[in-house]
């Protein structure tokens, strides 16, 4: 039965998690996500559903558990906040490469460095640039709110099964450790053994039996066969473009400048919306629930509709390029954002809107 | 009498296990990774458990296990496979799980890995090859490389005192007391491969029987990354690996053997 309960974002994750019928949890302690793996090993999956849950020596031993969990056709899940994702980035390449499904979370914050442990949003570029080496894109959840923390696990869980790839749900400490009401769904079943061997038996390595043996790896030392694998994969990102795209609009249909923000800063800036409003300027906000895809179609048209546009995120200017690249100099584009953990208020923001983009003449 | 006529299947006493594919082996002439391959893939064959074995191949020169073991496997990413392997096992705790890697792969980039996974003592099978030296990158120094050993890292042999003593991996995992069953071996010999054929079948077994964690080191020998031919590799192995490296059994059924 689904169920209304006042939680964590990172409880609320670790919760919808075991009710995804997630098959193993692999982590490894970092502040501001730790209650993740703490509500993990209080609950007792184990004899909830028979969800493995174990903390790794390291974040590089939780996504190379991850690894072996997911070729063999397991929901499997890790998470860690900032420097951890840096570790783990090998271990996110090795998955693309081998086109496994798993699932990643960022619960992200400031750096660089040991940084601090206050929420940002600074893995923009980490998140969707790669991060890890080679020709890899990760499919990129941003959720904004306790209740998204929750839905979007077994969205992200869709998806990697889908096109057999990592998901990333890029969230924050902000989102990570305030508390809301959210609606947990029902408990999904664990997909039984028998039915994973028969689903996944083209591909997942489950032990030879009626067939071929399976083999998962990421090296093509033929450079045909590399490129080959290099061009599936590009096929795969631009279906997740055409077919699994997310954003919402907010406010725009008569905006004449236009916020673009996600996670805990589409947050700030949905208030600042309101406060512009009350203020007489016509201001929307368009949150890219997807990272990657990005909503570049919809940035473009909204391009004609708007005198300018204010990216604003918690960091130094990161996802702005994308706006930019989507707009293509057809209206001014300008970033603002707090780093360092400072979270920016929403008067912050309009005054930011007022100074860069109103009275310094947008076209 | 033609040659044909004395190959029937009824005067034939040995053949190759179907686990083993006929793709041309990628290891030098000379070389113990065939042998010990084929070892762990005739015990899988013996044992029955092909549809339940998940493998674990490692980054170094049997990066391409899968080529030619066939059964399931995962390659893993360099020093990773017991982390892969114990995600494996907790997900399928009734299949048989094996990792197979060399000594830069588990002992140096994976010695984390290696380490707690033997400390947690999951039920799975290691192999780990032990030839003092990173073959496929081309013969550079490993941490299991002699004292005063040449490799294109250590050009003037190893040097204690800057590089550090040989790691006696297989000794300091016998001490923790997840592992059940740690072993060293060679295949240079025919009795020599016997015996560790017996020690991967143990190993196996111990798997089925839920016992935790087997580690059998196959002692072997690099001979072009040590620059000699098959033979003398062989009984330069003999002479300064197994001084250092000594073969038998370290653990059995959880308890450390008495040094004679």
């Amino acid at each position: 039965m689904s169920e209304l309960r006042l939680m964590k974002g990172n409880e609320a994750l670790a919760e919808a998690t075991i009710r995804a019928g997630a098959d193993a949890y692999f982590g490894y302690p970092i502040t501001p996500q730790s209650e993740i793996i703490e509500y993990l090993m209080t609950e007792r999956p184990e004899h909830r559903t028979g969800m493995v849950v174990l903390q790794a020596e390291s974040e590089v031993a939780a996504i190379n558990m991850v690894y072996g969990a997911a070729s063999t056709g397991k929901r499997a899940m890790t998470s860690s906040s900032s420097p951890g994702i840096s570790l783990k980035l090998e271990g996110v390449s090795y998955l693309a490469g081998a086109e496994l499904p798993a699932v990643i979370v960022n619960v992200s914050r400031g750096g660089p460095g040991l940084g601090t442990i206050q929420p940002s949003q600074a893995d923009y570029f980490q998140s969707v640039k790669g991060g890890g080496h080679g020709d890899y894109q990760l499919y990129v959840l941003a959720p904004a709110s306790v209740q998204e923390m929750a839905d979007f696990v077994s969205d992200a869980f869709d998806i990697a099964f889908k096109y057999r790839a990592p998901v990333l749900i890029l969230s924050d400490g902000l989102i990570g450790q305030m508390m809301e009401k959210v609606v947990l769904k029902d408990q999904k079943e664990r997909m039984p053994d028998e039915e994973i061997i028969e689903k996944y038996g083209d591909w997942a390595t489950t032990g030879k039996k009626d067939r071929e043996r399976n083999i998962i790896t990421s090296l093509d030392l033929q450079p045909e066969k590399m490129e080959a694998r290099v061009h599936r994969l590009q096929k795969k990102y631009e279906q997740m473009e055409k077919e699994d795209l997310r954003y919402e609009k907010i406010q725009c249909d008569d905006a004449e400048y236009l916020f673009v923000a996600y996670g805990s800063s589409a947050r700030i800036a949905q208030k600042a919306v309101q406060l512009g409003r009350e203020k007489g300027i016509k201001v929307g906000l368009l949150r890219p629930i997807t990272l990657f895809p990005f909503p570049k179609q919809q940035l473009f048209e909204l391009a004609d509709q708007v005198k300018g546009i204010l990216s604003v995120e918690l960091s130094a200017g990161q996802m702005v390029e994308d706006v930019r690249l989507a707009v293509n100099d057809k209206v001014k584009v300008e970033h603002f954002g707090r780093t360092g953990g400072i979270i920016h208020t929403p008067e912050e923001i309009i005054e930011a809107l007022e100074l860069k983009i109103i009275k310094n003449g947008s076209n | 009498m033609e040659v044909i006529d004395i190959i029937k299947p009824e005067n034939q006493v040995f053949s190759k296990t179907c686990l083993m594919t006929d793709a041309t082996l990628s290891y030098c002439p000379g070389c113990g990774h065939g042998t010990a391959h084929n070892l762990v893939m005739e015990v899988i064959d013996e044992l029955g458990i092909v549809e339940d074995t998940i493998g674990v191949a490692p980054v170094g020169c049997s990066v391409l296990a899968y080529d030619f073991m066939n059964v399931d496997i995962t390659q893993a990413a360099h020093g990773r496979a017991p982390a892969l392997a114990t995600a494996i096992s907790r997900t399928w705790p009734n299949k048989y799980i094996f990792t197979y890697q060399g000594d830069g792969d588990l002992a140096a980039i994976g010695t984390a890995e290696t380490i707690h996974a033997c400390n947690r003592g999951e039920n799975i099978v290691i192999i780990f090859v032990n030839n003092g030296i990173y073959g496929m990158t081309g013969g550079q120094m490993a941490p299991t490389t002699l004292p005063g050993m040449r490799t294109s890292t250590s050009p003037h042999g190893r040097e204690i005192e800057t590089m550090g003593s040989p790691l006696k991996i297989t000794e300091l995992i016998a001490n923790l007391p997840g592992t059940y069953y740690v072993t060293r071996q060679s295949v240079h010999t025919h009795k020599h491969v016997r015996k560790a054929k017996k020690a991967i079948k143990n190993a196996f077994n111990n798997t089925r029987l839920k016992k935790g964690l087997s580690f059998i080191e196959i002692v072997s020998n690099c001979n072009s990354g040590w620059k000699m031919n098959p033979n003398e590799s062989n009984n330069w192995m003999e002479e300064n690996m197994f001084p250092y490296f000594p073969l038998g059994d370290i653990k059995v059924k959880g308890k450390l053997k008495q040094k004679s």
